[in-house]
């Protein structure tokens, strides 16, 4: 199984345009700048991958863009473009119309996310009839149809159950079928598989790629865990403190990693042939630096071996390394590239 | 049963024939469902050892994890400690032998108490030293685990998910253990995080010359940490040997396809082929024969019938028929 290469084809037209976007978030210390210039497109049946650590801002992104952000939380961006329309300025109704339709979110665990007092069948049925206005009978028959398509076994008599009922593995099968039911063309899935068992993990991330591409969605998946970066994406934005630091087809973000926090990363990953007792894992000195009040300069210098007196000053652009591929580093990636082998050899 | 290790000192942990059976769905009414959560479990592990329990959700190794710990009664079976049987024996005496570290940071520390009274809390309740001797040795825990002595006055709520989690290890330090029991320590932590988390277990194993249970379901981790591995499937051991050769050569068919269910990051691979059945069996209702066969891709007719015996082939033991007429 091979993944298909599908990144932004000439006259292929991008489903979801983000640019700009930067998510502010009052505190009583000030504002909080969970989210910082973040822009990105994604089109059909591509997998963009935003990936990064606990508050990194990745979860923030996805919730700006269905517009589920808390009160707190003030939303700027160039434009969300989304199917003609432009998200960041449509009103509560007008998204509400959208969500489960036009576009639909899974969450890292189906069991807070599915309604414990209806049953499965009820929860997958409503969004139908509300969406399409579809008469009961229409929704329990595109019910069925979705969840055979998911994989479930005896799919009439699942309907009926309740979501403790099943397994997790399960239970997020269902939370598939039911944002599945009105044919979204974008999909966000925020750690899909992290709550699941390995096993299970890639039979579910095996479906959401095969349903993906019949039903040609744009798909988000947000993943702290970059073996299912790899394996599913065509593209990858990795975030640090709110903004992106690199970004690009997902082999060449893997291959030839320029930015200190990625190669920092993936040499966090145990990996295979390591000797136990004696092979030590890399990791990244120090924590993520506070984003409230006024941020310049590189918000990984705390944390960088190639630190020096311009990373604390000015804004760091991104900057290309490949027509496909940016990093937001002052440095050169030749300069970073020797000491990389420096580090590998260590 | 399994026994490992050629190593003739005395084995820290010993696990013989260990069972657990809970009752589900009894009522003064009507007799209750036996679970087998574990089912016949047989484990040496030697003084600085690490044995790694894999398996997935549901399989048995939390509960087998909590028999090791006291915190429940095995059904059959016994445990010893450094020779000394543990079934039977009153929990503090347990307590001071095998110490846990749980997967949670945040639910596994108490609020309302600072570093200094969590890490010391063990000390208190064991009679053990001094004030200035106790203060003392949580202070040099402390230490051991990478905590700067400030966070002595710091509660919980202030700290990371990686601090806390080296609070946990603290605590479970602190009465000098034989055995500790990680049950996921880092599954709950970020990537970066769970490096430092992994290279600090692996330290302190060599400076304290400490023995671990580790219970995780990435073999990844299970790589980089282990001496052996078990292999766990409703209850049952179904596999466990030097953790090189079960990484590197899998018998069980289901060892397989968990090696095959890694995700190496790799943007050149696609998603794996399992050849694995979706469904994880009733623990009620456990299949007839080998557990295992209804998802299995090399199931014969025996395996639906005979329950496969143990084999123990090279270094390692394997319960699965396709090693019927091998010679062990």
């Amino acid at each position: 199984m091979t993944k298909a290469n599908s990144s932004n084809a000439p006259g292929g037209e991008a489903i979801i345009d983000v640019s700009g976007l930067s998510v502010d978030i009052a505190v009583p210390a000030g504002a909080l700048h969970a989210v910082n210039d973040v822009s990105f497109s994604v089109g059909p049946a591509e997998t963009l991958s935003l990936v990064g650590e606990s508050g990194c801002g990745k979860t923030i992104t996805s919730l700006a863009i269905m517009r589920l952000l808390p009160r707190a939380a003030k939303l700027t961006a160039n434009h969300i473009r989304f199917d003609g329309q432009d998200l960041s300025r449509l009103n509560e109704r007008e998204m509400t119309r959208l969500r489960g339709n036009r576009m639909g979110m899974i969450f890292q665990d189906p069991m807070t996310s599915l309604n414990p007092v209806y049953r499965i069948g009820d929860q997958l049925e409503e969004v139908y009839m509300r969406h399409r206005g579809a008469s009961r009978k229409e929704a329990r028959e595109r019910a069925v149809f979705l969840l055979e398509k998911v994989g479930i076994i005896n799919p009439g008599q699942r309907l009926t159950q309740y979501p403790h009922q099943l397994s997790g593995g399960l239970r997020q099968r269902m939370m598939i079928a039911m944002m599945l039911m009105c044919e979204p063309k974008l999909l966000i899935a925020d750690e899909p598989t992290t709550a699941l068992d390995v096993t299970v993990q890639v039979q579910i991330l095996q479906l959401l790629r095969s349903l993906q591409k019949e039903f040609r969605m744009a798909l988000i998946l947000i993943t702290h865990n970059l073996g299912v970066v790899a394996r599913m994406a065509d593209k990858v934005a990795i975030m640090y403190a709110g903004r992106v630091v690199e970004q690009g087809s997902v082999e060449d973000v893997f291959d030839r990693p320029t930015h200190p926090y990625t190669r920092g990363l993936l040499h966090c990953i145990p990996r295979h042939g390591l000797t136990a007792g004696h092979d030590r894992l890399g990791s990244i000195p120090g924590i993520v630096p506070s984003l409230v009040g006024n941020i310049s300069g590189c918000s990984f210098r705390n944390r960088c071996s190639f630190v020096h007196d311009a990373c604390g000053t000015g804004d760091v652009p991104l900057r290309p390394v490949s027509d496909v591929h940016d990093y937001r580093c002052l440095l050169s990636p030749e300069k970073l590239g020797e000491t990389q082998q420096g580090v590998a050899a260590q | 049963m399994n026994q490992v290790s050629v190593n003739t000192e005395q084995p820290v942990l010993e696990v013989h024939n260990l069972t657990r059976v809970f009752e589900i769905g009894r009522s003064w009414l009507k007799e209750g469902k036996p679970l087998r959560a574990v089912d016949g479990v047989s484990l040496t592990v030697k003084r600085g050892e690490v044995l790694a329990i894999v398996g997935e959700s549901g399989c048995g190794k939390t509960t087998l994890s909590r028999l090791m710990l006291g915190l429940q009664q095995p059904s059959t079976g016994d445990i010893r400690v450094l020779g000394e049987p543990l079934v039977g024996v009153d929990r503090k005496a347990f307590a001071r032998r095998v110490q846990p570290v749980f997967q949670d940071p945040y639910s596994s520390l108490n609020p309302r108490k600072t570093i200094g009274e969590i890490v010391g809390d063990p000390l208190i309740i064991h009679n053990i030293g001094t004030p200035a001797e106790r203060l003392a040795r949580v202070e040099a825990v402390m230490e051991q685990v990478g905590l700067p002595r400030r966070f002595i006055h710091s509660y919980p709520s202030q700290m990371s998910g990686g601090q806390r989690q080296r609070v946990a290890i603290a605590r479970a330090l602190v009465m000098k253990p034989e055995v500790l029991i990680c049950d996921e320590p880092t599954s709950a932590l970020d990537v970066s995080v769970q490096a430092q988390i992994l290279n600090l277990l692996q330290d302190l194993r060599q400076e304290l010359n400490l023995t671990y249970i580790f219970i995780s379901h990435d073999l990844s981790v299970v790589e980089y940490m282990a001496d052996y591995v078990a292999v766990m499937y409703l209850g049952r051991f179904v596999e466990i040997g030097p953790a090189k050769r079960v990484l590197s050569e899998p018998k069980h068919p289901y060892t397989q396809a968990l090696l095959d269910s890694i995700l190496t990051p790799d943007p050149h691979k696609g998603l794996p082929n399992l050849n694995l059945g979706a469904g994880f069996p009733d623990p009620l209702n456990p299949p007839a024969g080998c557990r295992f066969h209804p998802r299995c891709v090399k199931a014969m007719p025996v395996c639906a019938t005979v329950m496969p015996k143990l084999f123990h082939i090279e270094d390692t033991d394997v319960e699965c028929h396709l090693y019927d007429g091998v010679k062990a």
